[in-house]
């Protein structure tokens, strides 16, 4: 009786196991089986590669999407990355003991707040900011290259903290020994051991900045068409997605799965990444 | 030896300006932090500052009309939906990371393929995962826009959460419970159970409120699962708005620019909330 009670809950945990794998082959062939059609009937470079997305022409090129992806994502690198490295160097070797709880939780609750009010305090806060500072019409590239760039902080303050801390002790004391100062030590010897750390940290943002739907769509402008410039507006693979889906049928429908796989497929080669630069370190 | 180590204000003075170098890197790392917490002090402030007038008992009411933009209805539905995907995926998950930790075989090639699965879950953006719920639960299963498919949708993004940190908690239960249950003669479903499973309990719990708070916070995969209406749902297969997709329809309308503030504080509060918590549950876990 147990015996059997033990095998059957055995097989019932197995099961449970099994679900993940279930729902990624899941998602893969829903994804592909519908967006996989779409890109033949469209042709494989004219859909890549296109430059024009016009639906109602039957036009799909979703290259302007594309690159839209990739600006704001390069955008919120040079502007996070920089200070999230900063920052968790701070929190790994200057932080005070006394404020450093409360300074941790607040990066805690920078990962915590939701997309959409980052999306909103853009839309109040930055876009207006943008215009006048800058000119245009306030969304554009830049804002939501700032935006972003707030919103991956968290990510990568957390994950290159600890991979900082994770660097023995000895290294930094051995370069004080010799002579350096603290933050020679900390910059020349702490830093560059932490390396592989501080990368996975940004491929991580990279993934979070590209993945990004709501915030991106309240303060990038949307238009699908080619980037023009830093201040005109841009509209990335996920906000096409949203935009449109509402109301599309047939091949334009298809066209934005199809776009949905490109975007999946993007994540796939920065996850592979990141699993290959945790294998190694 | 406490004192030679001590660094007084005038000493680090006296090497910033022996090595002004080092003083241009003291100064970047103090100016990158000084920008990361004003930033989220600045936001944070901003809406509390202009938020906090508008909320009214109006933004309270349980039927939300063109007039008051109650987020009431979405509340409740965030708690429904919030229920549901914990329901789903809780047991999903624990069961998978008992699985993983407690029965596979360490070579075993299916473990490696569930781990990969699991790390690719995570790392899938949330539009996609509306995308596919779009698909499979609200198309393909024929539940149309309801509560349903966005709980479903969203416990499958949570579920590598949930396995995660529940692996996490597992393992760090020492072996001796296991080995000290076996001798007194416990089965391993026993054991499981009554030991491990009670011992790992504040790890999976810091897991499950990480997930509450992603659910709360998502928006992209549930447009298109659990709908927009702005009411309370009469039952799980009719559609229904979380708060994060109130505040985004209330910001993209733009008709309604006091009650977003209002909405964005309410937001802001349970994600406090809920870091509290997640923070109180941390606490525990390294006393212990």
């Amino acid at each position: 009786m147990t015996k059997w009670k033990e095998k059957f809950m055995e097989f019932i945990f197995l099961i449970a196991a099994c679900t993940s794998v279930m729902a990624v082959v899941l998602i893969c062939i829903f994804l592909f089986a519908n967006g996989i059609p779409a890109m033949k009937e469209i042709g494989f470079l004219n859909f890549l590669l296109g430059e024009k997305w016009k639906p109602s022409n039957n036009i799909f090129g979703i290259l302007p999407m594309i690159l839209g992806s990739i600006y704001v994502t390069a955008g919120a690198i040079v502007i996070g990355v920089p200070i999230g490295v900063l920052t968790s160097i701070f929190m790994a070797k200057f932080c005070p003991k006394k404020i450093y709880t409360f300074l941790k939780s607040s990066i805690e609750l920078m990962a915590g707040i939701p997309s959409v009010v980052y999306g909103f305090f853009g839309l109040v806060i930055l876009v207006p900011f943008v215009r006048e500072t800058f000119g245009g019409h306030g969304s554009s590239i830049l804002t939501a290259s700032l935006l972003l760039g707030m919103m991956i902080l968290p990510t990568i303050v957390g994950v290159s903290e600890a991979a900082l801390r994770a660097v023995p002790d000895q290294y930094y004391e051995g370069a004080l020994a010799l002579g350096s100062t603290h933050e020679r030590s900390i910059f020349f010897v702490v830093l560059p051991a932490a390396k592989s750390g501080i990368v996975a940290a940004i491929v991580l943002g990279i993934g979070r900045a590209i993945g990004e739907t709501m915030a991106v769509i309240m303060v990038a402008g949307n238009q699908a068409r080619m980037p023009a410039g830093i201040l005109k507006g841009v509209r990335t693979l996920t906000a096409n997605i949203v935009i449109e889906m509402g109301y599309a049928a047939d091949l334009h429908r298809e066209a934005l799965i199809a776009t949905a796989v490109v975007l999946f497929v993007f994540i796939l080669i920065i996850n592979l990444s990141v699993s290959v630069l945790n294998r190694r370190s | 030896m406490e004192i030679i180590n001590k660094h007084t204000l005038k000493g680090s003075l006296k090497s910033y300006r022996n090595n002004p170098f080092s003083a241009f890197l003291f100064l970047l790392v103090m100016l990158a932090t000084v920008l990361s917490f004003l930033t989220l002090l600045f936001l944070v402030g901003y809406i509390l500052i202009n938020g906090i007038p508008n909320i009214s008992l109006d933004l309270f009411d349980f039927t939300y009309t063109t007039e008051n933009a109650s987020v009431m209805p979405a509340l409740i539905n965030t708690l429904i939906m919030t229920a549901l995907a914990l329901l789903v995926s809780g047991p999903i998950g624990i069961f998978s990371a008992i699985y993983l930790v407690e029965y596979a075989k360490r070579d075993n090639r299916l473990v490696n393929v569930i781990r990969i699965t699991a790390e690719t879950l995570a790392g899938i953006p949330s539009i996609v995962y509306g995308l596919f719920g779009l698909l499979f639960f609200v198309t393909a299963l024929g539940w149309s826009y309801s509560i349903l498919a966005g709980a479903f949708t969203l416990a499958i993004m949570i579920l590598p959460l949930i396995m995660r940190t529940t692996e996490e908690a597992l393992k760090s239960v020492p072996d001796v419970y296991r080995e000290g249950s076996y001798g007194l003669g416990a089965g391993k479903l026993r054991t499981v159970f009554k030991i491990v499973l009670p011992a790992a309990v504040p790890g999976i719990l810091a897991g499950i409120i990480l997930a509450t708070g992603r659910i709360v916070g998502e928006t992209a995969a549930l447009i298109y699962t659990a709908g927009t209406v702005a009411q309370i749902p009469k039952n799980l297969m009719s559609s229904g708005r979380t708060l994060s997709v109130h505040m985004y329809n209330l910001a993209s309308e733009g008709l309604y620019m006091n009650q977003a503030y209002a909405t964005a504080v309410v937001l802001l509060i349970i994600v406090v909330i809920i870091n509290t918590i997640s923070g109180v549950v941390a606490k525990k876990i390294t006393k212990e």
